[in-house]
């Protein structure tokens, strides 16, 4: 099971948190730290496991960002290191050509597609294609919804000029 | 109201949030923006604005991320929730999981929307809430939602299908009660085609199979089956465009399968022979030149060592393997090594096939591929391969990181320990690693060298003169210089005049001086510490009696510290120049080695021994009464007394002060520092108590801690006095006009008196009498002598023991004690040991008393008793 998910840049300022094992919010920053300064320390061609407290984290870096997921020892790294890179190209397919700066700015967009590949810790979807499909209609419901309001919002206007 | 309603298209103010956060400069810049957001958001929510909600909730994440407090948004959240539109239960529920985890109370509240949600006909909103229950819910939420969860585990659409099976899991996990609610619905979700219900129904079998054994077994009867067609169909299914990763279909959903596989095989023969055809076809034929190709191979290994596999299989397995462990890829040899691990308990000749390979990854750049290996090759060590194993660890000693330095020498260490037989070789590699690495070198590593060398007489002169070699080389390695120091204490001749050459050695020429140099130079080396420096103290007094012409010289070393700060040194230092200077006559006996170590005794303890429990309990081995075991090198060996852990009265640091004629010894760090006392007085009964003053003179800690209580320690340092009686009384002259002896005469053969408690003011003397036919009961008269020139009042005399042993004490004599040893206060106690002959007696006790009027009070622990009460 995937304990978090976090993504760091390279700086260490965090981008991403999702927790699926309750920390509480004082030990989860300690953890970011400690995390940050174990994976952002390691030199390039090193593998992409680190043990922490008994716990494994596998990370990747992509350009400026770390990937960081927290699994159990008997978990699959190498899985795990899949699923990041399934995660990476979502995203990548959905903002085109994807960079930090995408992310910073539509964290929530970030958000809504890892919600759609993992739940409860664990893999929900394994078709990128699938993914992007759902997160796009719940984007046109929302855009809808905003139309819906505003053609409302101009006849309210209307009717009161 | 465009903004209102959609907060983050273009030009809204969230945009604008992140890009003045972003601008700052400098972290105090950063949270005055922070601030002055929070204040806006807090006004908002106090107003009860309904336009920007959902808009100051995706700003409050972003804040939530950078770490600052976000906790005032929380019940906006429930609100959004329970807001009829999708935009806002989407962003909603979004904040929930971010900013709320489990424990909080206001979740609770969230429990009804969602279960309207659950029921929502629209399946993306019905999504969202089983996404949110599935990250975050807490037992009690998934008590009340489960029946809906299940329910959608039935839905027409995958996607609920799929999110309703992994909240499924989430909600097993918190309640593993509810496993067998799920079993049946998890089962058939195993028939579907869609993918991602498949991932999901796979994960959710397995969970319930760990969550409850009736699953397990149901699952084992109802759906083997179907999870072999899965699986051969996704193996060997031509290229699917959608799932292809590196040219092969779906490893997520092989990988999840062959995990569940691995959970219904393990100890079930059926099962695992039924599996054993497609585990063979996965292994074999998956492509291994990409990562995901190698993920699925990993977990495919994994699963055949992890069932009853075939000896055939379980070959190939170990190949696979071996390929991994050989592949240049850092991650592929990081799962090697960890799958190598499982394999050693299936088959540790496989393994031993690659130990090669597996020495080259201790030494690899990746701590991560280090710290694996090691494991694995401290897993790999036999008799046979001890040496060769042994000799590439300490050679890579040399030349390994600083921070990799201490998992090395621990491991290199306790190998060495574990195959010690051969004794030249274990005391080789030990000067290897102590001159390597001695700084990482735990305590009773170096300790147990110790005992070692004191039982191998005929390694001494070796061992001392190869110690003085290496130091001189690595004199800033701190348990060498303390072992190296020790040596030419006690062993000092054998290094001047090479006794005891082994047929390699070269003969080396050290004069008596440049001996006594070696440890002078370590004394006042400005890194050793207080410890290293006692030793050094006891080997120069030592030394000055081994080379009576360097005994003026060391005389003037000794007293260079008289003045130190530190207690500990100036005591011994004033103490041992003494000694040289007033008491040439006794000095040779009271100087003599030390007693050959109870090695026997040191290993049972060290085992025992969870932590440094150094506690001030000791005893000085003394003769043994009815019957003394006399070895030839004089020193008595009681019968091994038993620790008084049981009690956790050995953890007790209250400073006591016993010393137990009959009882072995109870700590060997203080008995390497310490004597073999032994004081037969001439009519071969019980041993008188002078010993006890004796040993408080020359009280010593053996280190920094133990300074401080003023009544601690029977601590000799070592100083060994033979048995010969005749030196008693000299030895009380040390004394220096303190009271002399008071013996007291035995009544009872059979147990000898002990002293109990003794401090500076105050002595507590035990003496035993049972009655003939009942072994359990025994009575103890204690008798009470004040020490100090004071009389004490009101003294009262309290005891405590364990459960197992019950306690009645009866009025003391007086509760006067007059000064000076001057008569003493009895009281008699009688003890009944329920467990008597598997447990011994163990005592606590407290003593209160006035002192001019003025309260005092003395407590301790008697874990001395002699055997057998």
């Amino acid at each position: 099971m995937i304990h978090f998910v976090l993504l760091i840049s390279r700086q260490g300022k965090v981008r991403l948190t999702k927790w699926y094992t309750p920390y509480p919010q004082k030990q989860r920053s300690k953890v970011i730290k400690e995390i940050s300064t174990l994976v952002l320390t390691r030199g390039p061609k090193l593998c992409n496991f680190v043990d922490w407290q008994g716990y494994r984290v596998v990370y990747k870096r992509y350009a400026s960002l770390y990937f960081c997921m927290c699994i159990d020892p008997a978990d699959n790294e190498l899985e795990t290191l899949q699923i990041i890179h399934h995660y990476v190209e979502i995203l990548d397919r959905y903002f085109g050509n994807v960079c930090e700066l995408d992310l910073i700015f539509n964290f929530h967009k970030a958000y809504f597609i890892l919600d759609e590949l993992l739940i409860a810790g664990e893999l929900q979807e394994s078709n990128k294609k699938a993914v992007l499909r759902l997160v796009t209609t719940q984007d046109t419901l929302v855009e809808a919804a905003k139309e819906e309001a505003s053609s409302l919002s101009n006849i309210i206007a209307q009717a009161t000029k | 109201m465009d903004l209102a309603i959609n907060p983050f298209s273009s030009g809204t103010r969230l945009r604008d949030m992140i890009r003045s956060i972003r601008a700052c400069k400098t972290a105090a810049e950063e949270r005055a923006v922070v601030r002055r957001e929070c204040a806006a958001i807090r006004a908002a929510i106090s107003e009860g604005d309904q336009d920007y909600r959902h808009r100051n909730m995706a700003k409050l994440m972003f804040i939530h991320m950078l770490g600052y407090p976000t906790h005032f948004g929380q019940m906006e959240c429930l609100k959004l929730i329970a807001a009829a539109g999708f935009p806002e239960k989407r962003i909603g529920y979004l904040g929930l999981m971010l900013l709320l985890d489990e424990r909080q109370e206001v979740l609770m509240l969230v429990t009804n929307s969602l279960k309207q949600d659950l029921n929502h006909s629209n399946q993306f909103i019905v999504g969202l809430a089983l996404c949110a229950l599935g990250n975050i819910c807490s037992a009690e939420m998934a008590r009340d939602l489960a029946p809906e969860v299940e329910r959608l585990l039935q839905n027409r659409d995958p996607n609920t299908k799929k999110k309703a099976a992994l909240c499924s899991i989430r909600i097993v996990r918190k309640v593993p009660d509810l496993a067998e609610n799920f079993m049946s619905a998890a089962a058939s979700l195993l028939k579907e085609k869609h993918h991602g219900v498949l991932i999901s129904a796979v994960q959710l079998c397995t969970e319930l199979c760990k969550a409850s054994d009736e699953a397990l077994e149901y699952l084992r009867k109802n759906c083997l089956e179907g999870l072999v067609r899965v699986l051969r169909d996704v193996s060997n299914s031509s290229y699917a465009p959608e799932y292809d990763i590196g040219g092969i279909t779906d490893p997520f959903l092989h990988i999840r399968v062959l995990k569940l596989m691995r959970t219904l095989g393990q100890g079930d023969a059926d099962c695992s022979e039924y599996i054993n055809d497609i585990l063979a076809q996965v292994a074999t034929k998956t492509e291994s030149n990409k990562n995901a190709g190698n993920a699925i191979l990993y977990e495919c290994v994994e699963t055949i060592m992890g069932i009853e596999a075939t000896s055939g299989l379980r070959v190939l397995a170990i190949n696979i393997l071996g390929r991994f462990l050989s592949n240049r890829d850092n991650n592929i040899r990081y799962v090697a090594l960890n799958m190598l691990m499982k394999a050693i308990a299936v088959d540790t000749q496989a393994v031993q096939r690659h130990r090669a390979t597996i020495l080259e990854c201790v030494k690899d750049a990746d701590v991560s591929i280090r710290k694996r290996a090691l494991e694995l090759v401290y897993l790999l060590v036999n008799d046979t391969n001890a040496k060769p194993l042994t000799k590439e660890l300490v050679d890579y000693l040399e030349v390994s990181d600083q921070d990799f330095k201490e998992d090395l020498t621990a491991k290199i260490c306790s190998i060495v320990e574990k195959f010690s037989q051969d004794k030249l070789w274990y005391l080789d590699q030990m000067f290897r690693v102590l001159s390597l690495a001695g700084n990482y070198v735990k305590d009773d590593v170096w300790h147990a060298l110790i005992v070692l060398m004191s039982n191998a007489s005929e390694l001494q002169g070796y061992s001392v003169r190869s110690l003085y070699k290496t130091l001189q080389a690595c004199g800033e390695q701190e348990s060498l210089v303390r072992v190296a120091v020790w040596c030419i204490g006690e062993y000092g001749e054998m290094l001047v005049n090479n006794i005891s050459m082994l047929d390699m050695e070269e003969p080396i020429t050290v004069t008596e001086s440049d001996a006594v140099d070696a440890v002078e130079v370590t004394l006042k080396r400005y890194s050793a510490d207080v410890t290293t420096r006692a030793m050094c103290l006891v080997s120069l007094l030592k030394l000055s009696s081994r080379f009576p012409p360097t005994s003026e010289r060391i005389k003037e070393i000794v007293a260079q510290n008289k003045g130190n700060t530190v207690l500990e040194l100036q005591q011994r230092s004033i103490e041992f120049s003494s000694i040289i200077q007033r008491h040439q006559s006794i000095k040779s006996s009271l100087l003599e080695r030390m007693p050959v170590l109870d090695e026997a005794n040191y290993l049972v303890k060290r085992a025992a021994s969870t932590q440094a429990t150094v506690s001030s309990v000791k005893s000085a081995p003394a003769v043994t009464p009815g019957g003394p075991l006399k070895l030839p090198n004089g020193v008595a060996k009681p019968p091994a007394a038993p620790l008084a852990d049981l009690l956790d009265l050995s953890s007790d640091d209250a400073p006591v002060t016993t010393s137990a004629p009959a009882t072995a010894p109870k700590d060997f760090l203080q008995d390497l520092l310490g004597i073999g006392l032994t004081d037969s007085s001439p009519t071969g009964g019980a041993p008188s108590t002078s010993t006890d003053l004796l040993m408080d003179l020359l009280s010593i800690g053996s280190s920094p801690v133990q300074n401080g209580p003023p009544t601690s320690n029977v601590n000799l340092p070592g100083i060994a006095e033979t048995k010969s009686a005749p030196v008693s009384p000299q030895v009380v002259d040390l004394l220096d006009g303190l009271s002399s002896s008071t013996s007291i005469p035995d009544e009872n053969a059979a147990y000898p008196t002990i002293t109990a408690f003794q401090s500076a003011t105050l002595r507590i003397t035990f003496s035993f009498k049972k009655q003939p036919g009942k072994p359990q009961e025994t009575t103890i008269s204690a008798s009470f002598t004040n020490l100090a020139t004071t009389t004490f009042t009101d003294f009262v005399f309290q005891a405590a023991v364990p459960k197992f042993i019950q306690l009645r004490l009866d009025p003391a004599s007086s509760s006067t004690l007059p000064a000076g040893g001057n008569g003493s206060v009895t009281q008699s106690l009688t003890v009944t040991n329920n467990q008597h002959g598997q447990k011994p007696l163990a005592m606590r006790i407290r003593m209160s008393y006035k002192v001019n009027g003025e309260d005092r009070l003395e407590q301790g622990q008697i874990s001395n008793f002699p055997a057998g009460l």
